[in-house]
């Protein structure tokens, strides 16, 4: 099988999840796209490793990592997301506006917030 | 390993191809409707198929343990974690008009850009290689379980310890707090101060309690 | 003690007492008069002390070289001869007496602490400037005692012409101190060494390289300090400040530093003729123009600022004659009397009420009033006059015996054109000089005893002038404020007014306020410069020179009564300290015979020819002024002029600051007074609008310098306005453009952030491989 298939197919899953991560409103919606993007490069590890024959399986072993670790975050994040839902009383990302420079930002969740937007950030460039 | 130019040529597929190539647009059509569809509940449904589809890719790329193990954790938690989510924060069921933010146009260009300059360079990288899927199976449950303890034993004990700290971590957030256990009941405080935004749960008795799932 | 301790302390007690004075001055006011007065003394009685045991004999030279400084080693080097001996005793009683009439004179003034030690450090330095062996150790005293001028003659800082007087000071003196310490360079350059006996010794053996230019630079440092022309502009207006410091400062110590600097290096300057003949040129322009300058002034400090200079150019003089011994004794005997002058000066201006001459010659019973100050202002100005057998007598004889002895060429290394100069200019400069000492004692002094006493007729002349309108409405309505409390308190006084002033009878009766007043005007017809905003602006006489009191233009002209007497009014110390100085005016001359074993060796008697000469044009001086007098002084009753601070209570330095901030405005310029009593007037005719404002030398250096620097001045200030600004503004305003742009992207919104993030990276990478692949 030619490499460029599931490498090509993992390029486009992954653009479809950034997609995702910078229209959507509903955090959890970001979520998802988050999961495509994170499955887009499980796919590019596992096609790797197929190719490459690796000694130690790094690409399959690095997969099955990182689906627990996507697991892992999914759990942080919803909690998160209820977290702020509690506190603000929203889900939607761009009503969490606390740092913006104008100061007609919503007030309510003003703890929380900064984890949240950091988290966001944290999981877009993984 | 097949760095070979003499490799068969794209117009010739192979079964495994054909195959892999319609998965992979069931996937990528099923991915595409996840992230632009108004229906907040049907996203984490199309979900679903993309990332079954996904395992089916892994099951091509002889990948057997971690196709399991994707079907397992993606689809069968990660999914139903999701709807949980979606549904404890009132998600509305049905189209939602707003569901993609005003930004839609910008992360479009952005999304297109990238996803043209990915596969240019990948295209251009890997036109000519070639997978061998044959021979020595690679990912079989055993050859995982191989690999896996006798090389990754210890990444894999240091993610045990990273998903206690996320299970910890998980209840910690999610917790009511005691000292406001009160104020942040049904009468959620934070109404008043975003009385307009539409997912306000500002009249929890009101006309949002018909759209709420029963779950709650 | 050796002498060399002592002589150390010397310099030391009053730094040590200006630091004291300036540390406690705030905290610890009881302490400042002693801090101010008894370091002086005490450096007065040490010095005599060096004098005693240096007693003419040899040179003591001590020296110590702190730190090694290159080249040319800078010594803190002590040098003790006959001058500095001589030099320091007169810096220091000088100084002693001056703390001890300030202390009486700026009583009141919270300024005091400062001032005394101002006074203290000024002293050090000059006693410093005296006593150094060391060229680069005279220029650290040569420069304190500039920059304490400049504050002390700024001490009104409140006034105008105190400020601008102050920074005049500064500036012209600055001016000469540049080519000053580049000839003191040039003269260490050429000699190898800063210290003045090195310097001498290579100048007697013709070591030095360039004599001319080196004596030239110096010339015009000394000129600055010691007020030559041209650089002596800054002397008369340096009047503006307190009268004390104008006795130290301007008459006694710092404008002779000049002519002591020169005679200490004497040799260097004789080594070139043409710098003597030039320092003679300089010496007999001086003499002459400030003459005729002091004659023409209306301030009483002016006339003495001007004699001042005159009296210095006659010491430049004597030293391009060659004879130090002369200006050296000259020095001290100008030394004493005109300190003594300018303090008389200080009690009449307070007596008096004002600083113009004007007015003064229209107030009867001043002397009254002022005794001891008239009394020794007497004698003072006799001195100055020449008139044997004062102090001033000796020592102008010999000069002006130097000079003729130069001028015939019994001088080695002297040109005759010098001498004859000098001679020349100094006979002239001794009829004038005893023309304006006439004249400021008949105009502040004499009207009481000639006029009052005996001149009947002027006295009836007044009186008739008097009845006319009554002054009560505007003189009043101007002066009320200001008069008021005035008039309350001399209502009492006013009876025992009479025996002071026999015409005072008439007088009292008057129900003006005005005229009764301590200090009301005498005669209020001023000129029409004072302003009615200056006198409605005398609101509160208690608030200093801030509310001077100028007559206003009033029709009537009041009787020339004296004032309420207060004898008691001025302090005592001043008067003391008048008799002090007394006695070296007086008896200074009686040393003529003593002083050659302090000096060269040269005999100082006055020669038979040049006596006879210079007293017989002195006493044509007085005669001719006299007798102008006499034809002009029937005017002054006839023509009303004056106005007198009304602030009879405050210090005596409050008087005089009042009565320096309103001589412009009361009489139309700061120098002169438009009257035609002044017997100056008549003896210079024309010529009198020139000198009075000093032969419009500030007009020209106005002119010459002042404006181009304005305009270049101008031209920064457009320049840094317009085009710097602009690039500034522009600077500023950009960033601060794009600030509002990028503030305007911080939405808040993450995803917008992310986009962007996303699609730098995007751009990047594009960038990295079309690099990559295309290289």
């Amino acid at each position: 099988m030619h490499l460029a298939y599931p490498a090509v197919l993992a390029v486009l899953l992954f653009c479809v999840g950034l997609y995702g991560v910078l229209a959507r409103r509903n955090a959890i919606l970001v979520l998802i796209s988050v999961e495509l993007m994170l499955n887009a490069v499980n796919l590019n590890l596992v096609a790797f490793d197929v190719w490459l024959r690796d000694e130690l399986h790094a690409g399959q072993a690095l997969t099955l990592f990182t689906i627990a670790i996507a697991a892992a975050e999914i759990g942080i994040g919803l909690a998160i997301v209820l977290l702020v839902y509690r506190n603000g009383g929203t889900a939607d990302v761009d009503k969490l506006r606390d740092l913006s420079e104008r100061a007609d930002a919503p007030k309510g969740a003003a703890g929380s917030d900064e984890q949240d937007e950091q988290d966001e950030k944290a999981e877009a460039a993984a | 390993m097949t760095l070979a130019a003499a490799g068969p040529g794209f117009l010739s597929p192979t079964g495994v191809e054909i195959a892999f190539l319609l998965v992979g647009i069931a996937t990528l059509g099923a991915a595409l409707v996840a992230v632009t569809t108004k229906q907040l509940v049907h996203a984490a449904l199309w979900l679903v198929v993309a990332l079954g589809g996904l395992a089916v890719e892994y099951l091509l790329l002889t990948a057997e343990f971690i196709a399991w193990v994707q079907v397992l954790i993606y689809v069968g938690s990660v999914v139903v974690l999701l709807l949980f989510g979606l549904m404890l924060t009132k998600a509305p069921i049905g189209r939602s008009p707003d569901a993609d933010s005003g930004n839609r146009w910008a992360a479009l260009a952005v999304a297109v850009a990238s996803a043209a300059a990915l596969v240019w360079v990948v295209v251009d990288a890997f036109r000519t290689t070639w997978i061998d899927l044959d021979g020595v199976v690679q990912g079989s449950t055993k050859v995982s379980g191989q690999y896996l303890f006798r090389h990754w034993v210890l990444p894999f004990e240091a993610l045990s310890v990273l998903l206690l700290a996320a299970l910890v971590g998980a209840i910690v957030l999610s917790r009511h707090k005691d000292g406001r256990a009160g104020a942040a009941g049904p009468a959620d405080p934070a109404g008043p101060a975003d009385p307009a935004g539409p997912a306000g749960p500002a009249g929890s008795a009101g006309g949002s309690d018909s759209r709420q799932n029963g779950a709650r | 003690m050796t002498i060399t301790t002592t002589a150390v302390l010397v310099p030391l007690l009053p730094f040590l007492g200006a630091v004291a004075g300036l540390l406690l001055g705030r905290r610890a006011p009881g302490f400042v008069r002693p801090l101010a007065v008894l370091p002086t003394a005490a450096a007065a009685v040490l010095a005599a002390v060096v004098a005693w045991r240096q007693g003419g004999g040899d040179a003591v030279d001590a020296a110590t070289r702190l730190t090694p400084t290159g080249s040319v080693p800078i010594d803190l080097a002590l040098h003790l001869d006959g001058f500095a001996a001589l030099v320091a005793v007169l810096v220091t009683v000088v100084a002693s007496c001056v703390q001890l009439y300030s202390t009486g004179y700026l009583r009141d003034d919270p300024r005091y602490p400062s001032y005394a030690a101002l006074v203290s450090l000024f002293t050090s330095a000059m006693l410093l400037v005296v006593y150094s062996g060391d060229l680069m150790v005279l220029l650290v005293g040569w420069e304190i005692m500039g920059i304490c001028s400049y504050f002390l003659v700024g001490h009104y800082w409140e006034t105008e012409a105190a400020r601008a007087a102050s920074l005049k000071a500064f500036l012209v003196t600055k001016a000469g101190d540049v080519p000053f310490l580049i000839g003191i360079f040039a003269l260490a350059a050429d000699a190898g060494t800063f210290r003045i006996s090195g310097i001498v010794d290579a100048a007697a053996s013709g070591g030095l390289d360039h004599p001319t230019l080196v004596a030239l630079l110096l010339i015009a440092g000394v000129a600055g300090k010691s007020a030559q022309f041209p650089l002596h502009t800054w002397l008369p207006d340096a009047m503006a400040g307190p009268t004390p410091v104008s006795a130290l400062i301007h008459a006694a110590t710092m404008v002779a530093a000049g002519v002591y600097f020169v005679a200490r290096l004497l040799p260097v300057f004789a080594a070139s003729a043409a710098a003597m003949v030039v320092l003679a040129a300089l010496a007999a322009i001086t003499m002459v123009g400030s003459a005729l300058a002091a004659l023409a002034q209306d301030d009483i400090k002016r006339v003495l600022a001007y004699s001042t200079v005159g009296q210095l150019g006659y010491m430049t003089g004597a030293l391009a004659a060659g004879d130090r011994g002369a200006a050296v004794f000259h020095l001290l005997s100008h030394g004493a009397f005109k300190a003594l002058l300018f303090l008389c000066a200080g009690v009449i201006i307070h007596t008096a009420g004002t600083n113009s001459l004007a007015a003064m010659a229209r107030m009867r019973g001043l002397w009254g009033r002022a005794p001891d100050a008239f009394w020794t202002m007497t004698v003072a100005l006799l001195a100055l006059a020449a008139i044997p057998p004062f102090s001033g007598f000796f020592s102008k004889e010999a000069v002006l015996g130097a000079a003729e002895h130069a001028a015939t060429g019994h001088t080695d290394g002297i040109p005759a054109a010098a001498g004859w100069t000098v001679l020349v200019a100094g006979l002239l400069t001794a009829l004038l000089t005893a023309g304006y000492a006439t004249r400021l004692w008949l105009l502040a002094g004499s009207p009481a005893l000639l006029r009052g006493g005996r001149k009947g007729p002027a006295l009836s002349a007044a009186d008739q002038v008097r009845p006319g309108p009554p002054p009560s409405d505007s003189a009043t309505a101007a002066t009320g404020p200001s008069a008021g409390p005035a008039a309350s308190s001399a209502g009492p006084a006013a009876p025992s007014a009479g025996p002071a002033a026999p015409s005072a009878g008439p007088a009292a009766p008057s129900a003006d306020p005005a005229a009764a007043g301590d200090h009301a005007p005498i005669s209020a017809g001023a000129s029409a410069g004072a302003s009615a905003d200056h006198a409605a602006g005398a609101a509160d006489p208690t608030t200093g020179p801030s509310g001077p009191s100028a007559a206003p233009p009033a029709p009537a002209l009041e009787p020339a009564s004296a004032p309420a007497s207060h004898p008691a009014r001025t302090p005592v110390v001043m008067n003391a300290v008048l008799w002090v100085l007394f006695v070296p005016t007086l008896a200074l001359g009686l040393a003529v015979a003593a002083l050659p074993d302090w000096f060269d060796g040269r005999s100082l008697k006055p020669t038979l020819s040049t006596s006879i000469i210079g007293t017989g044009f002195a006493l044509v001086g007085v005669l001719v002024t006299y007798a102008a007098w006499r034809h002009t002084s029937t005017l002054a009753a006839r023509v009303p002029l004056g106005a007198v601070a009304a602030d009879p209570d405050g210090d005596p330095a409050v008087s005089e600051a009042e009565a320096i901030a309103t001589h412009r405005s009361a009489y139309g310029s700061i120098a002169g007074a438009p009257d035609p009593a002044d017997p100056g007037r008549l003896l210079l005719g024309p010529l009198h609008r020139h000198a009075a404002a000093g032969f419009h030398l500030d007009a020209l250096y106005a002119a010459v310098f002042v404006r181009p620097v304005r305009a270049a001045a101008r031209l920064v200030r457009f320049l840094d306005r317009e085009v710097v600004d602009a690039y500034v503004g522009g600077a500023s305003g950009v960033p601060r453009l794009l600030g509002a742009a990028v503030r305007r992207a911080q939405t808040g919104n993450v995803q917008t952030y992310l986009s962007a993030l996303l699609a730098g990276s995007v751009i990047l990478a594009v960038a990295a491989v079309l690099v990559a692949t295309g290289g």
